[in-house]
């Protein structure tokens, strides 16, 4: 084990629970048939691939087993790098420790200590772990894994094995922990909370109790950038800032868009690769490559863009953009020249 | 290059630490009396807007523009870039499941553009081909069916008007203010129009167990295989399997090409990419309903299923991280909610929550749907604290912050609908705070 068994002392006794086998069979409205009928019928047994889902009561276990004891060896291969290997990784969600706190004055809310049913960290893990191959792990590797991560709890020994009948039987240490919010399961609930509606005088003091602690100012960035820059209400955590980010560019600075992206928007790919094969037009790496040395290239190309013309590369003619803003035919002709014969934008 | 302040013509990018102090002193000298002035950095350029200056004719009345079909698909002008979802730094540790927030300070209505609806993944965004998307339906049921897209688009459809408001909107404030805007406060909210065929329709055509059928599992079909159980109640009456969001199929961040909407209910229930709804006759207590998005309570137990979203307001203009630049007229406007039904009433404070007036109702008013509200207000140029106040059609009354912390403490995480309260300080500067 990568932990000696009796460093947190005595293994739990696992409790076992006969849950009396659930619901009635269903019983089925006999005879509707279907309005439009439209979908095709399939049998359960071609749905197992998506069938899943695991209740509390174990319906929709599989068969197979898995133990403690293998489970360490999968779960150090497959989730300790993001989970450690003890579970203590806050890195995402600390799966194991706090197993019993929940109702003290400092509870740790870990995987271990919130789960009321072992069905459902099995499901779980089933569908969803490990996060970067989910639904690659056999059906034993999850029962065994299920095992490793109560045993990492301290919730089970390191001799148990679980199988369909054995793992809805576990009773969590948290099994009480939860309770259906009702008053929030259907529209006329009872809300938990009622606060009369006063409009004069109401009993509200005006003292701040808490304002954005100075620690966390500007943690989300330049406020006065995440708006539009209108108006006589603006973002920005002061006057100054709205009307620096006015000056310096507002808008505008963040809304230059890549020059790839702009030679998209405005059509020249049309007619041009960026790399590669000649369209109506060159490529514009082959531009590139014929003018990078010559020292007028630059001028020579925005007359052209803003003139249009045909004979440097064939018959057809490259038609004028005179209309794109000044700004971005020196954009796209600046990008064309700088162009690497790779293609990669600079 | 034509600049001014208030009209928002193109400004020449500067850095802003390429001005100096006096620039920036002088520009707001300027703004503040009320004259409308070429932006900071820019030379002498005449402004465009009204207010006792010259007019002068701008680049683009001399210019043919681009041509029809430049934009196949249309974006928004490029000195919008700013309007945009945005992430918390620091909230969560992997892109893959993540939130990013409706920039509700931006926008106008009730409608979110689709673009700018909140995303919240658990295992990244998959990309679905519609063509090979099925839906299945089975448990207990006559006859277990799957639909092709095709299929589904066939039965009839309704579409209707509804907000989606992730059950962890509003989290970060329980303890105390701990964001500055109100994108951060309470930007897992948007509001859509949405096409699907309901629920209903799809229960019925399976021959569904209507004695024993109590709960709906909905899965999605992305990495996280997301599961939520949802009651029937909710799936008979008004829930929709949707296809489409604003006039064209979902965006592929809202679940292209399926998702479940069950309106009113908090968003993780909303099970995007959706593939398969099983009927059974107990709740599944999965991960997203057990060891997430469970309501810690102060007693240290979890309340479970928490479906509904009760009304709530907040106030987006003027909000957090915003300054008010000069006294008089504002209009202040927000928005109100409720997953119970129709907002009924909002009322409005500017001192803290001691005296009340009611605003205006944009009209439409719909149920489970966001409604714009309005308020006019003189800023008289002193300290303010700004809050709303839903009242939903069930006479549901949003609560106070300290009224809502004495049932529910302040580790729940999850279904903080109180009032929300903005400062406004003497030098218009408006800051998230609260009060009691
Ligand atoms: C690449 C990193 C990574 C790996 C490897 C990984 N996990 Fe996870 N795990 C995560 C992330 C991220 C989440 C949270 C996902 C979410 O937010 O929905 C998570 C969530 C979980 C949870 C739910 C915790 C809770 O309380 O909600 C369990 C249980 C879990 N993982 C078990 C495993 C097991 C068992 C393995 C090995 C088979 C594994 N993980 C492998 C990253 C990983
Ligand atoms: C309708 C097709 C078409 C479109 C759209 C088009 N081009 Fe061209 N372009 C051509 C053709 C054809 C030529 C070759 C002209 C020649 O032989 O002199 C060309 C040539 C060029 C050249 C090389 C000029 C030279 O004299 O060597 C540049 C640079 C260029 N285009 C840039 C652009 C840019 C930037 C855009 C978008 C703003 C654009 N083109 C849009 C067809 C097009």
């Amino acid at each position: 084990m990568s932990r000696s068994a009796d460093s947190r002392g005595a293994f739990r006794r696992i409790v076992l629970l006969v849950i009396a086998s659930a619901a009635a069979s269903a019983t089925l409205a006999a005879g509707t048939s279907p309005r439009f009928g439209f979908g095709k019928p399939v049998s359960e047994a071609d749905l197992a691939a998506w069938d899943i889902d695991v209740r509390p009561d174990g319906k929709g276990l599989p068969e197979g087993s898995g133990g403690v004891m293998g489970g360490e060896a999968i779960y150090e291969a497959k989730c300790a790098s993001c989970h450690g290997s003890f579970g203590e990784s806050n890195e995402y969600h600390v799966l194991a420790g706090g197993v019993g706190s929940l109702k003290s004055a400092h509870p740790e809310r870990t995987t271990g200590s919130k789960l009321n049913h072992a069905t459902t960290l099995f499901d779980y893990i089933h569908r969803a772990m490990p996060y970067n191959a989910p639904q690659s792990l056999t059906d034993d590797e999850v029962y065994a894994l299920t095992a490793y991560v109560l045993y990492l709890n301290d919730i089970v020994g390191d001799d148990l094995v679980l199988d369909r009948e054995s793992l809805p039987k576990l009773v969590m240490p948290n099994a009480e922990g939860f309770y259906p919010g009702v008053g929030f399961m259907s529209v006329d609930g009872e809300p938990d909370v009622k606060a009369p509606a006063c409009m004069k005088n109401c009993p509200m003091s005006g003292e701040e109790t808490s304002s954005l602690p100075e620690s966390v100012r500007g943690a989300h960035g330049n406020l006065a950038l995440q708006s539009r820059p209108l108006g006589y209400i603006r973002q920005g955590e002061s006057t100054a800032e709205v009307q620096a980010a006015v000056a310096g560019g507002g808008a505008t600075a963040v809304a230059e868009v890549a020059p790839e992206t702009l030679a998209e928007q405005v059509g020249c790919l049309a007619c041009h690769a960026v790399v590669g094969t000649r369209k109506l037009g060159p490529s514009f790496n082959e531009v590139q490559a014929r003018y990078q040395a010559e020292a007028g290239a630059r001028a020579m190309l925005l007359a052209k863009l803003e003139a249009g013309g045909a004979g440097n590369w064939g018959e057809m003619p490259m038609p004028s953009v005179s209309y794109l803003p000044a700004t971005d035919r020196e954009r796209l002709v600046d990008w064309i020249l700088s162009t690497p014969a790779t293609g990669a934008t600079p | 290059m034509k600049d001014s302040l208030l009209t928002g013509t193109r400004i020449r990018p500067a850095p802003e630490n390429h001005l100096g102090e006096e620039v920036i002193q002088a520009a707001r000298r300027r703004f503040m009396g009320g004259a409308l002035i070429a932006g900071a950095a820019a030379v002498a350029a005449p402004a465009v807007a009204a207010g006792g200056e010259t007019l002068d004719i701008p680049d683009w009345t001399r210019q043919l523009g681009p041509g029809v079909g430049t934009y196949p698909y249309g974006m928004p002008s490029r000195y919008e870039a700013n309007v945009q979802r945005r992430e918390s730094p620091g909230l969560t540790r992997t892109k893959q499941s993540s939130v990013s927030f409706t920039p509700l300070q931006s926008l106008f209505g009730i409608v979110t553009p689709s673009g700018l609806h909140f995303e919240r993944y658990h295992a990244g965004l998959p990309e679905i081909d519609p063509a090979q998307h099925r839906l299945a339906i089975h448990g207990l049921v006559e006859q277990p069916r799957v639909y092709t897209m095709d299929d589904l688009l066939r039965l009839p459809s309704e579409s209707r008007f509804h907000f989606v408001e992730c059950g962890a909107n509003t989290a970060m404030e329980w303890g105390n203010s701990a964001v500055p805007t109100v994108q951060y406060t309470h930007g897992m909210l948007s509001c859509s129009e949405y096409t699907g065929v309901p629920l209903k329709l799809l229960l019925e055509e399976s021959g569904y167990d209507r004695k024993n059928g109590k709960y709906l599992l909905a899965e999605g079909a992305d990495g996280a295989a997301l599961t939520r159980t949802v009651g029937i109640d909710s799936a008979l009456d008004d829930a929709m399997v949707v296809y489409a969001q604003n006039g064209e199929m979902l965006r592929p961040e809202q679940g292209y090409p399926l998702r479940l909407l069950v309106p009113g209910v908090q968003g993780i229930s909303q099970v995007k990419w959706l593939r398969r709804l099983e009927v059974g006759d107990m709740p599944w207590n999965t991960r997203e309903e057990s060891l997430q998005y469970a309501d810690f309570m102060p007693d240290g137990r979890y309340r479970q299923y928490t479906w509904i979203q009760e009304a709530k307001s907040v106030i987006t203009t003027p909000s957090g991280g915003q300054v008010i630049l000069e006294k008089g007229y504002h209009q202040v406007t927000g928005l109100a909610w409720s997953g119970r039904g129709r907002i009924k009433r909002v009322d409005v404070s500017v001192d803290g929550g001691r005296n009340w007036r009611e605003a205006t109702l944009q009209e439409p008013v719909m149920s489970k749907c966001l409604t714009r509200f309005r308020f006019d207000w003189n800023w008289d140029g002193g300290p303010a604290l700004l809050q709303s106040r839903a009242i939903d059609e069930t006479g549901y009354v949003q609560p106070q912050m300290n009224q809502l912390r004495e049932v529910r403490g302040t580790r729940s995480i999850y279904h903080n609908n109180a009032i929300q309260t903005w400062k406004v300080a003497k030098d218009g500067v408006v800051t998230n705070v609260q009060v009691s």
